[in-house]
């Protein structure tokens, strides 16, 4: 059980994997595998967290991870708000602030956040007491996507110590991949990162320990334990990378590929997958793909944040 | 027209080379002598022992925000920050509502500076029409009703050609071209200086070579005009080389760099917070340690704020949402004693110059010197007191500072307009 006597680095919230050291993600991920349901089982429902309440907030359209972060919630005991940015006073021009504030009026225990601005939540948790859980911010971090990609990886691995990951593609625009990054880099990790030069900014090399870049596909993936796929993230290009079709040719994931990594090699992919631009059909749906374990650990790790942050 | 005797201080007129203590007496708002022992019946005395007594500071590029967006600064509040940062002159860009660049709106502010500013206003025209950068504003008339120069500030000219015509005529009227030299298509949609840091936050970047692109080209233009080109806010290493460079080949040029610039690195920022939010954005410690160097070898021509006025609730958004811009007249002396001055870089006579005949020279602006004859301004600071800023007692309008709460060592203590003490250290 975790700790409740000592105040949890969490208290305030979880803002991005960058700041964690790596005992506290030892201690959710641990949490998290408790949490996992059995073969054929259906989540367990408890009652750590009954009697609070937590406000969803999405800015920008999700729906894997609001509703995972529900469902978490709801199996914990906690009631859940959901609201989508359409719907809300955004629209009729009211500030982050104020709208942040009108609801931590009604005394909510925690408000998840996503929002397409980078940064939005740690500007907010500069202004507000509630804790904030970041549910993706801008281009800038996914930290429960991350959570739940270690958890994924730990389902076919022993440790995460010591592991050669791949992550290929815009790695410029993805939270996704800037999450990944942290937690595997605390662990040891080698990590290549691969994909077309403009979406690959040298200055990633700088971003945390044991980071390499490469442009070339084939070299990314020789001998890695884990293939991590980012989806093209169009809505967030400002201009293309590249000629149109050339991006699969040249970064897309096909199964003549995975004979260069390692055998036992996963296939991991944040969705939503986009068959035939990322990753070929045959590789999404290969033994190697870990995609849909990806979704269900979600539920798993946010259970473990929720109940970490107001348990 | 006042008259007021400064006893005791430390004098200090670059343009006249004197560095020694002395008195300063003014008369009738000009400068009647400088030396020791002065004495004049019925003048007030203002007591600068322990103090540097020199020229009245010029700050030449502040955002006063009027007329248009009096919600954020006005002439009357901007100048008093401007008193209160020890500045007697300062020259507001044109960036208002509407645009200054037609004579009419250059009248309004040279007639509301009368009424109301506690310092001396020189507006700046813009360069072209509504700053949109295509058809040139009416730059004679507007040099007529006092502009000291012209600028399209934060919306530089882009077309290479239209810099040139106005190049040309900014030469005729013997005004410099001020320039915000930013290559709009490669910093768009930037927030932050482009690199480590902007990769790691997942923020878009401006990277400095948008900058070094524009000095380059305004060079080769000034070059081929010969026409005064003045480098707003210079921030990074290249464009200080490309600068020096040019002044060697006997290019008409001159360059101004900020506090902030000088004072601050991208990975010292505090992340997210839009006080750290500004064009140019702050840049990597080697931009910070040319510009130093810039500063020690006679390079840079001036310190200037770049004050940028934003009431709060533009600055309290998501940082991308935010626009750019910090206040700065009230920290600038501050600034440059801890930065420059205390680390032993530069000279307290070198600061007086960067901030007095520096700017002066650039504009052709007959101030920055005790020279009997010369208008009486002012500026008391010292070496040693210690303050903090505290931006809630700030004279502007606006609070966006990121300095608010730095421990200083030295400041301004007196402000001296026309022989008259506009602000004074409580």
């Amino acid at each position: 059980m975790p700790d409740k006597s000592s105040q949890s680095p969490l208290a305030a919230g979880l803002l991005d994997i960058e700041s964690l050291d790596r005992s506290e993600i030892e201690l959710i991920l641990d949490r998290a595998r408790f949490f996992q349901p059995l073969p054929n089982e259906t989540y367990r429902r408890m009652e750590s967290l009954r009697g609070k309440t937590i406000v969803n907030l999405f800015f920008e359209a999700s729906t894997r991870t609001r509703v995972s972060f529900e469902i978490a919630a709801k199996r914990l005991g906690a009631d859940t708000i959901s609201i989508a940015a359409q719907q809300s006073s955004v629209s009729k021009g009211e500030s982050l602030v104020d709208t942040l504030n009108t609801l931590v009026a009604m005394r909510p225990n925690a408000v998840v956040m996503r929002h397409a601005a980078s940064g939005a939540p740690h500007f907010l948790a500069r202004h507000l007491q509630i804790p904030i859980v970041n549910a993706g911010d801008g281009t800038h971090e996914h930290p429960t996507q991350g959570l739940l990609d270690a958890l994924t990886i730990l389902d076919r691995r022993k440790s995460l110590e010591n592991l050669r990951v791949a992550i290929i593609g815009d790695i410029a625009h993805s939270r996704v991949a800037r999450s990944d990054i942290h937690l595997l880099s605390k662990f040891g990790a080698e990590i290549v990162l691969c994909g077309p030069p403009s979406l690959v900014p040298s200055e990633l090399a700088e971003l945390a320990p044991g980071i390499r870049i490469a442009y070339d596909m084939k070299e990314a993936i020789r001998d890695v334990d884990v293939i991590m796929m980012l989806r093209v993230q169009l809505e967030r290009q400002h201009e293309a990378p590249m000629a149109a079709g050339e991006y699969f040719r040249f970064f897309g994931l096909q199964l003549e590929h995975l004979a260069l990594a390692r055998p036992e090699v996963i296939v991991m992919h944040p969705g939503p997958i986009n068959r035939g631009r990322e990753l070929s059909s045959d590789v999404a749906d290969s033994q190697r793909s870990a995609i849909l374990n990806q979704v269900e650990n979600g539920v798993a790790v946010r259970m473990a944040v929720l109940e970490r942050i107001l348990g | 027209m006042k008259s007021l005797l400064i006893t005791g201080g430390r004098v200090i007129d670059p343009a006249s080379k004197f560095d020694a203590p002395a008195d300063v007496l003014i008369r009738d708002g000009k400068v009647e002598a400088v030396g020791q022992g002065l004495t004049a019946d019925g003048v007030p005395v203002l007591n600068a022992a322990g103090c540097i007594v020199a020229p009245g500071f010029i700050d030449m590029h502040v955002h006063l925000r009027e007329p248009g967006i009096e919600h954020a600064e006005t002439i009357e509040t901007g100048a008093r920050a401007a008193a209160a940062g020890g500045f007697t002159s300062i020259c507001c860009m044109p960036n208002t509502s509407p645009v200054n660049d037609s004579a009419t709106v250059t009248s309004y502010i040279v007639q509301r500076a009368r009424e109301v500013a506690v310092v001396n206003v020189f507006p700046i025209g813009a360069i072209t029409k509504g700053s949109k950068g295509e058809e040139l504003a009416a730059i004679g008339s507007m040099r007529e009703a006092g502009i000291v120069a012209i600028s399209d500030d934060g919306r530089p000219v882009m077309n290479a050609r239209v810099m040139r015509r106005a190049m040309e005529q900014a030469r005729s009227l013997n005004i410099p071209v001020i320039d915000h030299c930013e290559d709009l298509n490669l910093s768009a949609g930037g927030d932050m200086h482009e690199g480590a840091e902007s990769v790691r936050l997942g923020l878009r970047g401006i990277p400095s070579a948008s900058e070094d692109v524009m000095v380059a080209r305004d060079l080769l233009l000034a070059e081929l005009t010969g026409a005064w080109f003045h480098v707003a806010h210079l921030s990074t290493q290249r464009s200080m080389a490309m600068v020096a460079f040019a002044k060697t080949r006997g290019i008409k040029v001159s360059c101004e760099v900020t506090p902030h610039h000088f004072a601050i690195t991208d990975r010292e920022l505090c992340a997210y917070d839009s006080n750290y939010k500004m064009k140019p954005p702050l840049r990597r410690s080697r931009d910070v340690e040319a510009i130093i160097e810039g500063i020690c070898n006679g390079t840079v021509d001036a310190i200037a704020t770049d004050h940028a006025p934003h009431p709060g609730d533009e600055k309290m958004q998501e940082f991308e949402r935010c626009p750019f811009g910090i206040t700065g007249l009230e920290t600038a002396i501050g600034l440059t004693l801890s930065e420059l001055v205390h680390p032993g870089h530069i000279t307290a006579g070198r600061m007086v110059e960067l901030f007095t005949t520096g700017p002066a020279n650039v504009l052709r602006l007959d101030r920055g010197t005790l020279k009997p004859g010369a208008p009486g301004d002012v500026t008391v600071f010292d070496l040693t007191g210690e303050w903090t800023f505290d931006v809630s007692q700030s004279q502007s309008k606006s609070r966006n500072s990121p300095f608010s709460g730095r421990r200083f060592t030295g400041g301004p203590v007196a402000t001296v307009t026309g022989g008259g003490i506009v602000w004074q250290r409580e």
